[in-house]
C-alpha cells in the first residue's frame, strides 16, 4: 500500500496493483458478481487507456495531465470535519447525504419521512447489503473510458429509487466533499432510478474543505427514467482549484419521461462534464442546462450526447459560459437522430461572453440525422460585454463593476430560470453574484 | 452650471464638434436645435462621459449648486476628468435618444442599484426599501409610466413612446442636477409628448438646469425653452430666446445656414 508510486508507467499499470488490493481489502465482502463486474470494467480500461488529445472527444481537455501525479485509488481516511452543514444544503427539510472523498459521511440525514418504498441511501451499505439484487440489474459498466475505470474503482455514491406513482416532494441533496493532505483518485457513483410515473429532484453540491493536495474526482451517475417519470438532477461544481473533477451522467429514458438537469460549475475549476441521454422511447423530454464562470487557469469542458432513438421526443440545451483571466471553455453538443425518430425537436445554443482577451471558448454542435422529418438547430454565440449597456448604466450612476455585475447576473439568469427549484435558485443566485464580485 | 469653452471632440479621423460655446445657469432650459447629423448626439454623448469620443480640444466645467446652498462657485468640476459614473453622481442626466435595451436586468433592481451608489456617493445611507418604493410609485404617476413596466427588464420589448417615458421617470427619480434631453419627443405622438412635457415642467427648479436637445419646434410648445441655439456641423451658428425656434420652424436650417456663410 506504501510502494513507491512510478508516474512514468501508463495509469493502467500504475493502478493494477492498487485495483488488486482493493479487491482484496476494500471490496473483498462484497458479492462476487460485482466483482466480477469491477474487473471486466479495469480489463477494458486497461485496454483503453486514458483518453489522449488525439482522441476528437477530448482535443482540448487533456486528462493525462490530471493524472500525472502522485495519486492513489487506495484511502479511506476518517475525516473529522467541523462544518456547518446547515448553510452547506439548499433546502431545510430536505434528505440530506453527505459524501467525503467519496464515502458516505454519518452526519447524513436520511430521517426524513419518506413515502414507502422509497429508497434514499448509499450504494456501499443501503445499495450492497440491502438491495443486492436491484443493483445487480441496474449497475452497468458501459460509458467511456473514464466511466470504465469508475466502473472498477466506485466507493460509494447515492442510490435512490423512487417505486411507481411516487411523486417525491422533498428534494433529496448529495453534498460531496473533497478533503486532505494526500492526492487520491476518489471514484464516486450514483444510482438513481424513477419508476413509472415517479418525480424526485435531487442537488448534488461538490464543495472542497480543508484540501492540501491535487485530488482527481472521476465520478459516473446512472440514471433510469421510467414511463412517464419525471427527474430533475441538479448538479453544483463548487470545488476549489485543487480538485479535477471528471463527471459522467447516462440517462435512459422511457416513453413519456422528462429530465432536467443543470450543471452550474462556480468553483476554481478543473472539470470535464459528460452527458449522455439516450431517449429511448416516445414523447420524451430532456432539458440540459449549464452555466459556468471561469477565471484564473480554470478548464470547463461540458460535454452532450442526445441520442434520440424514438419518434416525437423533444431536447433542448442551453449552455452559457463567462470566461475571465486565461480560462478556457468547451461546448461541445451533440444530437444524433435515428431513422426512426420522426418528428424530433432538438434546439442546441451555446453563449458565452470573454472578459479577458486571453480567456478561450470552443464551442462544436455535431448534429447526426438520420431522419427527414426533424426540427433540428443550434446556434452559438461568443462576445463581449455589450459596451453600449454599459455606458447606459454607468451614466445613471453605476459603477463599472455594478453594471458589469448587473449585465452578467443576467446573461447567467437564463440558466438560472430553468431550475424549478425556488429555493435552489435563490442559493445559485447569491452564489453567483459572489462569485462574480469574485 | 455648465460651462462649455471652444469644445472639439469626435472620434479618430472625423472632426463632429467644432468649437461648441455654451454657458447655461441654474434654472434655465436650453434648446440646442439643428439638422441631422449637425452634432446634437455627439455633444450630449460627450456630457455624459461617452469614452468612445475623443475630446481634442476645449473644457466643459459643471458647477453644481452645492447641497447645503453655500454658492454654486465652490464646487466646480472638470466634467472631463470624470467617469461616467462620476457625472452621473454629481447630478448630470442623460436621457438618450436611443435608450438601450438590456434583457435581463430590471427596471427596479437597476435604479436602485443607481440611487444607491449615487447616495454612497454623496455619504448618505442606502434608502429605505419601502422609501424608493413610494417613490418609484410617485415617480412613476408623473410621467404615466404602467407599473408593470417598471418591474420589466430595463427597456426591453417597449414601445418607442415608453422608452422615452421610461427615460424620463428615470430621470424624476434621480433627481439630477443637469438635464440632457436628446430628442426625447421623437417618435412620441401628441398625447405621450404632452405627457414627458409634463413630467419635464414638474421638475423645473430654481436650482435645476436643461438642455433640451431637439430636432423639432413642437416639444418646445410644450417645454418653453429660456434661450434656443442652432447647432450646425459641429457650430453654433445661432442663438436667440424662444421665438428662433418659431422662426426655424417657419423657414428651415437652410435659411440660417445661408445667412452664416454670407
Ligand atoms: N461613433 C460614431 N462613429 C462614426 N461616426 C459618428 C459617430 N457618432 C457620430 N458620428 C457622425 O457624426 C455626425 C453627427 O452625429 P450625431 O451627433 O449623431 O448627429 P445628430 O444627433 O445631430 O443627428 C454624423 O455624421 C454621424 O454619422
Ligand atoms: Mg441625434
Amino acid at each position: 500500500m506504501n510502494a513507491v508510486i512510478d508516474t512514468s508507467a501508463t495509469v493502467p499499470a500504475r493502478l493494477e496493483g492498487e485495483f488488486k488490493t482493493l479487491l482484496a481489502k476494500t471490496f473483498s465482502s462484497e458479492p462476487e458478481w460485482l466483482k466480477e463486474k469491477r474487473k471486466a470494467a479495469f480489463d477494458s480500461f486497461c485496454k483503453a487507456s486514458l483518453p489522449t488529445r488525439k482522441n476528437e472527444e477530448y482535443k482540448y481537455t487533456d486528462v493525462k495531465k490530471v493524472f500525472s501525479g502522485e495519486f492513489t485509488s487506495v484511502y479511506n481516511e476518517a475525516h473529522k470535519l467541523s462544518l456547518d452543514f446547515e448553510k452547506l444544503f439548499v433546502e431545510k427539510n430536505s434528505v440530506k447525504l453527505i459524501f467525503v472523498n467519496g464515502w458516505l459521511h454519518k452526519d447524513s440525514t436520511l430521517s426524513a419521512k419518506l413515502p414507502k418504498g422509497v429508497i434514499v441511501g448509499n450504494l456501499a451499505t443501503d445499495g450492497l447489503l440491502i438491495h443486492s439484487g436491484f443493483l445487480k440489474k441496474y449497475l452497468r459498466n458501459d460509458g467511456d473510458t473514464l466511466s470504465r475505470l469508475n466502473a472498477a474503482l466506485w466507493t460509494d455514491g447515492a442510490f435512490i429509487y423512487i417505486p411507481e406513482n411516487v411523486q417525491l416532494e422533498t428534494p433529496i441533496e448529495i453534498l460531496h466533499i473533497s478533503t486532505g493532505k494526500k492526492e487520491i483518485l476518489a471514484s464516486f457513483r450514483h444510482l438513481i432510478v424513477a419508476g413509472k410515473n415517479s418525480s424526485v429532484s435531487v442537488i448534488e453540491n461538490n464543495i472542497s474543505v480543508d484540501l492540501h493536495s491535487h485530488v482527481i474526482v472521476n465520478f459516473h451517475t446512472d440514471i433510469f427514467s421510467g414511463e412517464d417519470s419525471k427527474i430533475q438532477f441538479y448538479r453544483l461544481q463548487n470545488d476549489c482549484k485543487m480538485v479535477s473533477q471528471i463527471t459522467s451522467i447516462n440517462v435512459l429514458q422511457e416513453k413519456n419521461s422528462r429530465f432536467d438537469t443543470n450543471t452550474i460549475t462556480l468553483g476554481r475549476a478543473w472539470a470535464r462534464n459528460n452527458l449522455n441521454i439516450a431517449l429511448n422511447g416516445e414523447n420524451c423530454e430532456s432539458h440540459l442546462n449549464g452555466l459556468f464562470i471561469t477565471n484564473g487557469n480554470d478548464h470547463v469542458d461540458n460535454h452532450t450526447f442526445i441520442r434520440h432513438n424514438k419518434p416525437n421526443c423533444r431536447s433542448n440545451q442551453l449552455y452559457k459560459g463567462i470566461l475571465d483571466g486565461r480560462s478556457t471553455g468547451i461546448f461541445n453538443g451533440k444530437i444524433f437522430v435515428e431513422r426512426d425518430a420522426q418528428k424530433t425537436n432538438a434546439y442546441q445554443s451555446s453563449k458565452n461572453i470573454l472578459l479577458s482577451d486571453a480567456a478561450a471558448i470552443n464551442t462544436k454542435p455535431q448534429l447526426e440525422i438520420y431522419a427527414d422529418d426533424v426540427k433540428c438547430s443550434h446556434g452559438s454565440t461568443t462576445g463581449q460585454l455589450n459596451e453600449e449597456a454599459m455606458f447606459y448604466l454607468r451614466s445613471r450612476g453605476l459603477s463599472e463593476d455594478s453594471a458589469r455585475n448587473l449585465l452578467l447576473f443576467a446573461f447567467a439568469g437564463d440558466v438560472i430560470e430553468k431550475i424549478q427549484n425556488e429555493p435552489l435558485k435563490i442559493y445559485l443566485e447569491e452564489l453567483i453574484s459572489q462569485r462574480l464580485r469574485k | 452650471m455648465l460651462s462649455i469653452k471652444n469644445l472639439r471632440a469626435g472620434i479618430p479621423g472625423n472632426e463632429i464638434l467644432k468649437g461648441i460655446n455654451l454657458e447655461v445657469k441654474a434654472g434655465e432650459v436650453h434648446a440646442i436645435m439643428g439638422p441631422n447629423g449637425s452634432g446634437k448626439s455627439t455633444l450630449s454623448s460627450v456630457l455624459a462621459g461617452k469614452e468612445n469620443y475623443q475630446v481634442t480640444e476645449g473644457e466643459i466645467w459643471f458647477s453644481p449648486p452645492s447641497p447645503r446652498g453655500e454658492g454654486s462657485g465652490m464646487r466646480r468640476k472638470n466634467l472631463l476628468e470624470m467617469s461616467p459614473e462620476e457625472r452621473a453622481r454629481e447630478g448630470v442626466f442623460l436621457a438618450f435618444q436611443y435608450p438601450v435595451e438590456i434583457p435581463g436586468v430590471s427596471n427596479i433592481n437597476f435604479l436602485k442599484t443607481a440611487i444607491n451608489e449615487i447616495r454612497l456617493h454623496r455619504k448618505q445611507p442606502p434608502m429605505e426599501t419601502k422609501d424608493f418604493l413610494k417613490l418609484i410609485k410617485e415617480k412613476q404617476a408623473l410621467v404615466e409610466l404602467q407599473g408593470t413596466l417598471a418591474n420589466r427588464s430595463v427597456n426591453e420589448g417597449f414601445s418607442g413612446g415608453e422608452k422615452k417615458r421610461n427615460e424620463i421617470f428615470q430621470m424624476a427619480v434621480l433627481e439630477p442636477t443637469l438635464c440632457i434631453l436628446d430628442e426625447t419627443d421623437s417618435g412620441l405622438d401628441i398625447d405621450a409628448l404632452r405627457i414627458v412635457a409634463n413630467g419635464v415642467n414638474k421638475l423645473r427648479s430654481k436650482d435645476r438646469a436643461f438642455v433640451v436637445i431637439t430636432h423639432y419646434q413642437r416639444l418646445l410648445d410644450h417645454i418653453i425653452p429660456d434661450f434656443v441655439h442652432v447647432l450646425s456641423n459641429g457650430k453654433i451658428i445661432k442663438s436667440g430666446g424662444k421665438e428662433l425656434a418659431l422662426e426655424l420652424e417657419a423657414k428651415g436650417y437652410d435659411w440660417i445656414k445661408e445667412k452664416d456663410q454670407t
